[in-house]
């Protein structure tokens, strides 16, 4: 019976106490959630440090895509003046985003990490052949930045930290190779550093992702909670998410 | 002057002149001004708090805070098609949004807004009226307002609109009683059904407020009552969204259907008032030695309370869940029904003398054993004739376990 009572009234107690929470809902086109730094988004070709693009036209990317949204045809460089390092470059490069499913198998089949995912997903069209970036779109510009197309809500600091997958991605897989680099330097960025693996520790602030403990640890009931979020240990986090980085590294290392 | 709708009201004592006419459609247009303007701010309300109780925003467009949004709401529904189904009686459907939008004005007519009040040497209370029946009213009137719920789910010529209204007029009958009783225990000590007489009684501090002076039994059945009567949650069987799809409304579009929202939130705000009236004193509250401004603060207190009987629904449909149709009837019958019974029953022993009222005290216990009793032996009955046993105890005929396995064991 007093079990009863206080399920009855626990519902009061719980609804007012969410009166002094911070609301999980945000005002969606005016602010927006921080993106996961694996966030697969609109591709883009990457070019070299020099301006040479990476792509070999190769078609390893189409022929992987599962959802078959990728055209690629190759072309043997012109002698004068060549495209990419190599012998053959992409002399086509279509992507239909009304098939693409994210998948980021593309990403992982590319031998010279010529295509990779931005962050950014919002964009919309009104007809069909708008739907197909080609490589006039996909090509990232002379600094080595996504092209910020008219009709992408492309927000200040998105282009940050994209190629989140690609540098998640160890060298053929194995634990052992965790954190080594196996990608070459891209025009503008220079070389991309890997995200931190497992094992050795989340850098969040390099690679700028954020846990989603950190993220809802207000609207959780107090039990479901994890102990590194909950009183002194929980302030002492929450304190050194909020230092500038400079301080943080010479206060805690 | 003491004519059937004006005897307390000391407007009429010398004769109805045209200011006495001109101070009377005054108070009828500012309380329905007052009221219907406090409608759309309580729907902003509700929208709001419960929104925050679930850790959203709520409305937040139209105006600062969203204010504004009940307005969008109502020219939106406005410009809206209004539709008639085919199978509807036309005039019952169209009579039905204002049997349920006029018992709510008139309901409000009676309360006690604010106290008695002189203005160019016309002496005059803050109620719209206050006819020697008084609280008969309210009961009238949410009699009446059935009807609305009932008729527009009967009119609408479609299932789930009729069982809401088949619900609804049940629910009304089971409530209405123990509504009834515990008003007849406020009549029997204050002695009259002048809502400004009851709201008089309780003056003189907390201790006289009718929740305290009557014990808070009979608040907590009239609160629990009125929250089945308003249809609000945790008692809203008859718009019941998961099971009816809208109920009584399910049919309605357009102005049609706002009527029938303002009219349910006019409801929750009229009945909150009556409870202030009822239980909490009214207007009553500690007034401030501050000259010419002192008519002011009873109308604050009495808005403040009132305030806080909304929220308090607000707060029920956010924090309880939906009662099952017979577990409403359960509480209604079995509980409410006999518990505002016994207590009226002690509260008229008492004011008798104090020998009555506890040996009325003493045959209600008694009484209320043997029926705690009753309905014991009753539910052991009804389990015992119970044709299938419950979910979840009923064994598994041998061929569906044998169809549902693997079929090795065979």
């Amino acid at each position: 019976m007093a079990a009863h009572w206080k399920t009855f009234f626990g519902g009061f107690n719980l609804t007012f106490r969410h009166l002094t929470r911070t609301n999980v809902t945000i005002s969606y086109p005016q602010e927006k959630r921080p993106k996961q730094p694996r966030q697969h988004g609109r591709h883009v070709l990457n070019r070299y440090e020099d301006g040479m693009e990476k792509c070999i036209g190769c078609e390893l990317c189409a022929g992987v895509c599962p959802a078959d949204c990728i055209h690629v045809r190759g072309l043997d460089n012109p002698a004068d003046h060549p495209v990419s390092p190599g012998e053959r470059y992409g002399y086509i490069y279509e992507i239909n985003y009304l098939r693409c499913i994210h998948c980021d198998l593309c990403v992982e089949a590319c031998p010279t990490q010529a295509i990779t995912e931005s962050k950014m997903f919002e964009f919309s069209f009104s007809n069909r052949a708008d739907a197909i970036y080609t490589k006039a779109e996909l090509v990232v510009d002379d600094m080595g930045m996504p092209q910020r197309l008219p009709w992408e809500d492309w927000r200040d600091g998105e282009e940050d930290m994209t190629s989140g997958w690609m540098r998640a991605t160890s060298p053929s897989g194995s634990a052992a190779y965790e954190g080594v680099i196996q990608w070459s330097g891209d025009l503008g960025v220079g070389v991309r550093i890997p995200e931190a693996g497992q094992s050795d520790g989340r850098d969040d602030s390099a690679t700028g992702s954020k846990q989603l403990r950190d993220v809802f640890s207000a609207h959780l009931l107090p039990e479901d909670v994890p102990a590194s979020h909950r009183g002194v240990a929980g302030a002492r986090r929450k304190l050194e998410a909020k230092m500038p980085p400079a301080l943080k590294k010479r206060l805690l290392r | 002057m003491n004519s059937i709708f004006a005897a307390g009201d000391p407007l009429f004592d010398h004769g109805v002149t045209w200011i006495v006419v001109l101070i009377v459609a005054l108070k009828v247009l500012v309380a329905f001004g007052g009221l219907m303007g406090s409608v759309t701010l309580m729907i902003w309300f509700e929208r709001k708090l419960i929104s925050d109780m679930q850790s959203r925003i709520g409305p937040q467009r139209w105006g600062p805070f969203g204010i504004l949004q009940t307005l969008a709401d109502g020219i939106k529904l406005f410009f809206k098609e209004d539709l008639v189904p085919a199978q509807a009686d036309r005039f019952v459907f169209k009579l039905a949004p204002y049997l349920t939008l006029l018992p709510a004005l008139i309901t409000f007519a009676i309360v006690p807004v604010g106290g008695v009040v002189t203005v160019a040497g016309h002496t005059f209370s803050l109620q719209v009226s206050d006819p020697p029946i008084g609280i008969l009213l309210l009961l009238a009137m949410s009699g009446i307002s059935v009807y609305g719920v009932m008729l527009a789910g009967w009119s609408s010529g479609s299932k789930y609109p009729l069982i809401s209204s088949v619900r609804a007029s049940a629910q009304m009958i089971s409530y209405e009683a123990a509504l009834g009783m515990t008003i007849v225990t406020i009549v029997l000590s204050s002695g009259s059904l002048s809502t400004r007489t009851i709201v008089d009684a309780q003056r003189g501090g907390i201790w006289h407020w009718n929740v305290i002076h009557l014990g808070v039994v009979p608040f907590v059945v009239f609160l629990i009552a009125i929250t089945a009567e308003l249809n609000r949650p945790p008692f809203d069987v008859v718009e019941a969204e998961s099971e009816l799809v809208g109920g009584f409304h399910t049919e309605y579009s357009s102005i049609r259907f706002a009527i029938f929202f303002l009219a349910e939130f006019m409801n929750v705000l009229t009945m909150s008032a009556i409870m202030v009236t009822l239980f909490f004193g009214g207007p009553a509250g500690y007034v401030p030695p501050i000259p010419h401004v002192q008519w002011v603060f009873p109308i604050v207190w009495f808005l403040l309370k009132t305030t806080i009987f909304a929220a308090c629904y607000i707060w029920f449909r956010a924090a309880l869940p939906r009662y099952r149709y017979d577990q409403l009837m359960e509480l209604g019958w079995k509980r409410l029904i006999p518990l505002s019974l016994g207590w009226m029953l002690i509260v008229a022993g008492f004011i008798l003398s104090p020998s009555w009222g506890f040996g009325v005290t003493g045959v209600v216990l008694f009484s209320s054993v043997m029926l705690g009793r009753s309905f014991e032996i009753g539910s052991d009955q009804e389990s015992r004739n119970e044709v299938l046993p419950k979910v979840g105890e009923r064994p598994i005929p041998g061929h569906v376990i044998r169809a549902l396995s693997d079929g090795e064991d065979n």
